[in-house]
């Protein structure tokens, strides 16, 4: 794996400072009870808090009583399949996002997953920084304004309507998918976005790209939008993916 | 004796005994009743000439008397294969006629006798073996009793004619039966042996074995065509697994080798910051080893079947438009250019994901390839209708590869590039052969500049089926 060697790059521990994405509060429905270990201790150290049911049944019961922000679901659950767990919390009204993982060895898994009222899928095996990028853009999708018509991230614009990107007052000319990349990276602002995230969101693929042909695109919207300005605002997390965040 | 006792358990046989059976017992029944009519008949006629002869015989007495009755019996009774004559008195004693002694009884009955009865003849002396007859006994006005008979010699002979020609057909029935049990009883048996040989040792883990086929196309041959077919995939399938377990035992081993060995450098790093740089290594490195992962589980997923991919009419024109403005710029970044040929609106039946990674894929390598070669520094892309096929090629101007190895960079983990200096897994044109097997097309190599001398690049060919 090839990384972009630029000076703005960060490792993931920089990019989670304490007490800023610790209310957070996920359940995390497993059978594997060292993988669901696991979890529960990476997620804590990035600032999340994690339940954990092993088994179907008793995730819809954790998932029905409590309030959390995600549901992280494994499809194939002991006394109830996963893809049922979600069908009943739908069911019953509660539309927490639920991120499905699945080991299943079909190739569309994951419309199946979505299909069954999933928000998002990830195939096993993975890595860790893509479920926690995933998750925490999951978590924050209930407060993200969908319907803003500007983005704003310091002083750089981004108006949905016009088509129009403006740093410090003066026009970016983007192409369509310079533009897309862009819109994306800006409605997770200060959240990180992995390559594979952007790959499905931007292009509407849904696989790993494996090579660096996601950072190409990254590095050229890069040099337009902070060619002549000092701060800069779109990060590379070293082992996960891209951020644009404010530091100022 | 087994051998045989075997045939008889075959089910050819057990058939076409039990076939033998229902025709022997039709034909006997058949037999028995064309007899059983053909006795009333004859016994029918025997009657209307013993009737005409009473008639007769009692219109000499009414015309002339005892007189003329007993001269018309006698002379009656001379003639050759004469039948029987007896006058007897109104006690049933025998006064004259022909017929030396009959069966006790007879001759107190009136009209017809109603069952055949035992006479002796003459000449025999009372001494040779009963004859059989039927008989009229006609009672004259002045007691005494008339009896004219006939013996039932004919008949008795023709049932027994008829008997012997039932035993002869029945045993050339069972002969018969005999030779087509060891014709089509033995000939099955044979073939079948040879299947279950061949099974054996198929089961036995010599997966190249095939049933014998026996070019009739019978229901054997159809048996063992699907059977072979059958094998051919199983075999296919295990040499694959057997093929990929080799070479992730290989490939795999390297890298965690080299993953552990950093784990352990960077236990012993004492500054922290070399610590964090090895240990970002070691992450990078299982980036890696999962993305190699994940790529082997595509492929099988792929593999595994058409049932689990979702097939659509997919755009195929829009995908390829799609890829070359993905890769154009890391095209560009190798100082290579992208050119395309698409023909708009060019659909096909398939999964967007699968083809999209496919075409990926092929850019991807014919990215990485032609960089740094000295010729050319062009990536092409062409999406053409031909009236067969839907052609998809991706070309470029490196190195190439060799007719002679073309059949094994298909393999899984085979890469040319033996130094693996180049970025990947090894799996990209395995991935892409399995999505076209799944769609029904093919993958062609060839040549792009076959005339060249050295570079002469590869380009890979997606044929994809018309509907």
């Amino acid at each position: 794996m090839t990384f972009q060697q630029d000076d703005h790059a960060l490792s993931l521990a920089e990019t989670q400072p304490a007490g800023n994405v610790g209310r957070m509060k996920i359940l995390i429905i497993e059978d594997d009870l060292e993988a669901a270990a696991y979890l529960t201790k990476a997620f804590r150290e990035a600032g999340i808090v994690a339940d954990h049911a092993s088994d179907g049944e008793s995730g819809l019961f954790m998932g029905t009583e409590n309030t959390y922000d995600v549901l992280v679901i494994d499809r194939m659950l002991p006394r109830r399949d996963g893809l049922s767990v979600i069908a009943e919390l739908r069911r019953k009204g509660i539309h927490t996002p639920v991120l499905i993982l699945s080991a299943l060895g079909q190739v569309d898994d994951r419309v199946t997953g979505l299909r069954a009222g999933g928000d998002d899928y990830l195939p096993k095996p993975y890595a860790f920084s893509e479920l926690l990028a995933r998750v925490e853009v999951l978590g924050r999708r209930k407060g993200t304004p969908d319907q803003d018509v500007v983005y704003r991230v310091g002083d750089l614009e981004l108006d949905r309507l016009a088509h129009e990107v403006r740093r410090g007052g003066k026009e970016i000319p983007l192409q369509p998918r310079e533009f897309r990349l862009l819109e994306y990276l800006m409605k997770n602002a200060g959240q990180v976005v992995t390559r594979t995230m952007l790959l499905e969101n931007v292009w509407d693929y849904h696989f790993d790209p494996q090579t660096n042909v996601i950072d190409v695109h990254v590095s050229r919207l890069r040099s337009k939008i902070e060619k002549d300005f000092s701060l800069p605002l779109l990060k590379t997390i070293r082992g996960a993916g891209y951020m644009i965040k404010d530091d100022g | 004796m087994n051998r045989f006792w075997v045939l008889f358990k075959s089910t050819a046989v057990r058939l076409s005994a039990l076939y033998i059976l229902l025709f022997a017992i039709c034909a006997a029944t058949l037999v028995f009743y064309v007899t059983a009519m053909s006795e009333r008949l004859l016994t029918s006629q025997i009657r209307e000439a013993v009737q005409q002869e009473v008639d007769q015989v009692q219109r000499a007495y009414d015309n002339g008397g005892m007189n003329l009755l007993l001269r018309t019996m006698e002379r009656r009774a001379r003639q050759p294969g004469a039948n029987l004559y007896i006058i007897a008195g109104p006690s049933g004693d025998i006064l004259a006629g022909n017929v030396a002694s009959v069966q006790p009884g007879v001759l107190d009955e009136q009209g017809w006798t109603s069952l055949p009865f035992r006479y002796q003849r003459y000449s025999e002396g009372g001494q040779g073996k009963p004859h059989m007859a039927v008989a009229n006994i006609n009672v004259l006005d002045n007691g005494l009793r008339i009896l004219i008979g006939r013996d039932l010699g004919e008949p008795e002979a023709f049932r027994a004619l008829v008997r012997q020609a039932l035993m002869v057909a029945l045993a050339i029935m069972g002969l018969g039966a005999v030779i087509i049990w060891f014709g089509i009883g033995r000939n099955a048996l044979k073939r079948i042996d040879r299947m279950s040989a061949a099974s054996k040792k198929i089961m036995a883990g010599d997966l190249s074995q095939r049933l014998p086929v026996g070019g009739s196309g019978d229901e054997f041959d159809r048996l063992s065509v699907s059977l072979n077919t059958m094998l051919g995939r199983i075999e296919k399938l295990n040499e694959g697994l057997r093929q990929v377990s080799d070479n992730i035992a290989h490939d795999l081993k390297t890298p965690l080798t080299r993953l552990r060995n950093k784990a352990a450098d960077a236990i012993d790093t004492p500054d922290a910051d070399t610590r964090r740089v090895a240990l970002e290594g070691i992450i990078s490195e299982s980036d890696q080893l999962i993305r190699t992962f994940n790529a082997l589980l595509m492929i099988s997923r792929v593999e595994a079947g058409s049932v689990a991919a979702e097939m659509s009419t997919i755009d195929l024109s829009a995908i390829v438009a799609d890829s070359a403005e993905l890769y154009e710029p890391v095209a560009d970044e190798a100082g290579l250019a992208m050119t395309t040929d698409i023909e708009p609106g060019i659909e096909v039946q398939g999964n967007r994901e699968l083809i999209g990674q496919a075409i990926f894929n092929l850019i991807d390598n014919a990215v990485k390839y032609s960089a740094g070669a000295e010729a050319g520094g062009e990536v092409s892309l062409r999406l053409t209708r031909r009236p067969d096929a839907i052609c998809l090629q991706v070309a470029d101007h490196g190195p190439g590869i060799p007719a002679d190895k073309r059949e094994d960079v298909l393999k899984r983990f085979v890469r040319l590039d033996e130094s693996r200096s180049k970025p990947g897994t090894g799996l990209g044109l395995s991935l892409v052969e399995a999505v076209m097997e799944l769609h029904s097309g093919k993958l062609e190599l060839s040549d792009t500049d076959p005339d060249a001398a050295t570079n002469r690049g590869l380009a890979v060919t997606l044929v994809f089926p018309l509907k």
